[in-house]
């Protein structure tokens, strides 16, 4: 019994590392798409939920679990897909947060309850360079689903915002 | 129709709305008014598309198993097709696809947050999913009304003509069939009837501040219940269905 969960233990934490293919600075796990590995019977059940429902990185997320079930000799699996709870940037880390404004993508405001979401006006973003308020929103739709495009106009510097969901 | 083939039946009302959206909002890629909004109309007909995926996935589980996704969407016909009237209709300028947008995200918007309390839980987990994306996607078009109704005259013109041609097509999103009132008797269907004073209102809301005039006794089309549609439909399906007819079985 102790081989078996440690295994497991060992292939959820293999899977937890897979970085996220749009923004690899941060992990799947990180994310909240990783939801559950688990065992049923002799065969491995790794369950994610989508970001958006159209986020067309999910193939490539599918792919690279799969390669680490494979690698790990795991060959009986399933990968299994969630909608409930839905997927909300408020399962974002302050940790993970941080990492995303190191790599220069503006994180997410605490809550996606707030509903200044249906409101044209919305609060400031700071700039994740140089921390500046002073920015402005140039698309509300950005590179992926999951980002807006703002810039600063204290350095200059356009930025991802990852919008708050 | 028993209590399963409703459900499927309704599951793909949802999924069709949503395919024939995304389908049409992809037709902008690459001919977007300026880059931001060809970002944005492309990313809105991927959520779109995300959440049909959804609901075909949920209609293949309730069809018995044997079915794809793909099969609903690429060899099903015209009359097989239950997705509202209003999101066939072409794209025209961008006044036009986003007035159409305005109008069936604000019905979605209310639509969705209804269906969250549906006792059928692949609905109700779908419904909460879709509903997050669409509040975005009614903020977003919102937004234009108002710049493009309070703009230039040129622009005014071009929106007030958007109403005109779409707003014929927004009567029948809140019909009740047999269905609908079938699934609101078991909790699981929304009741359009409560959702249709929400989205004039809120329409109300938006026309005011872009200053548009809600047209007046207008015929009403529909039909999109028993799978009779405009003559738009046809050519979308033409064109989405072709690769998947020239070679069966293609996947990506």
């Amino acid at each position: 019994m102790t081989t078996v969960q440690s295994h497991i233990s060992h292939l959820s934490s293999q899977i937890s590392l897979i970085p996220d293919p749009e923004i690899p600075v941060i992990t799947i796990a990180d994310l909240g798409i990783l939801r559950e590995v688990k065992e049923d019977g002799d065969k491995i059940i790794v369950t994610i939920t989508q970001t958006y429902s159209g986020c067309p990185a999910m193939k490539a997320i599918e792919n690279e679990i799969a390669e680490v079930l494979k690698n790990n000799g795991v060959e009986n699996f399933e990968i299994k897909y969630t909608f409930s709870p839905a997927w909300t940037t408020d399962w974002l880390s302050d940790a993970a947060k941080e990492k995303l404004r190191v790599y220069g993508i503006a994180p997410p405001e605490k809550t996606s309850s707030d509903k200044s979401v249906l409101l044209v006006h919305q609060k400031t973003k700071l700039c994740p360079r140089c921390k500046s308020s002073n920015t402005e929103m140039i698309s509300t739709f950005g590179s992926t689903a999951c980002k807006a495009l703002y810039r600063c106009k204290n350095c200059g510097e356009p930025f991802d915002y990852f919008k708050c969901h | 129709m028993d209590n399963k083939n409703h459900l499927l039946e309704y599951t793909l009302r949802l999924a069709d709305t949503s395919l024939i959206l995304g389908q049409r909002l992809g037709e902008w890629c690459g001919h977007g008014p300026i880059l931001e909004e060809d970002i944005a109309l492309t990313n809105i007909s991927l959520d779109c598309i995300g959440q049909a995926r959804g609901f075909y996935s949920y209609a293949a589980k309730l069809d018995g198993g044997a079915k794809t996704e793909d099969d609903y969407a690429f060899l099903r016909d015209e009359r097989d097709f239950k997705n509202l009237l209003i999101v066939e209709q072409p794209n025209g300028d961008f006044g036009q696809t986003i007035m159409r947008q305005f109008f069936v995200s604000t019905f979605q918007y209310f639509f969705f947050d209804a269906l969250k309390k549906s006792k059928d839980k692949t609905i109700a987990a779908l419904a909460e999913k879709s509903w997050k994306e669409v509040a975005y996607h009614l903020r977003h078009s919102s937004a234009w009304v108002i710049r493009l109704g309070d703009g230039t005259e040129e622009s005014k013109y071009r929106m007030e003509n958007a109403v005109n041609e779409l707003w014929m097509f927004t009567g029948e999103m809140f019909d009740m069939d047999e269905t609908d009132a079938f699934l609101l008797n078991e909790s699981i269907g929304a009741d359009l009837k409560k959702i249709k004073p929400l989205w004039e209102n809120k329409v109300k809301e938006v026309f005011n501040e872009a200053i548009l005039q809600i047209p007046e006794n207008v015929f009403m089309m529909s039909g999109s219940r028993e799978g009779k549609h405009t003559e738009n439909l046809g050519y979308i399906l033409a064109e989405m269905q072709s690769l998947h007819r020239a070679h069966p079985g293609a996947e990506w």
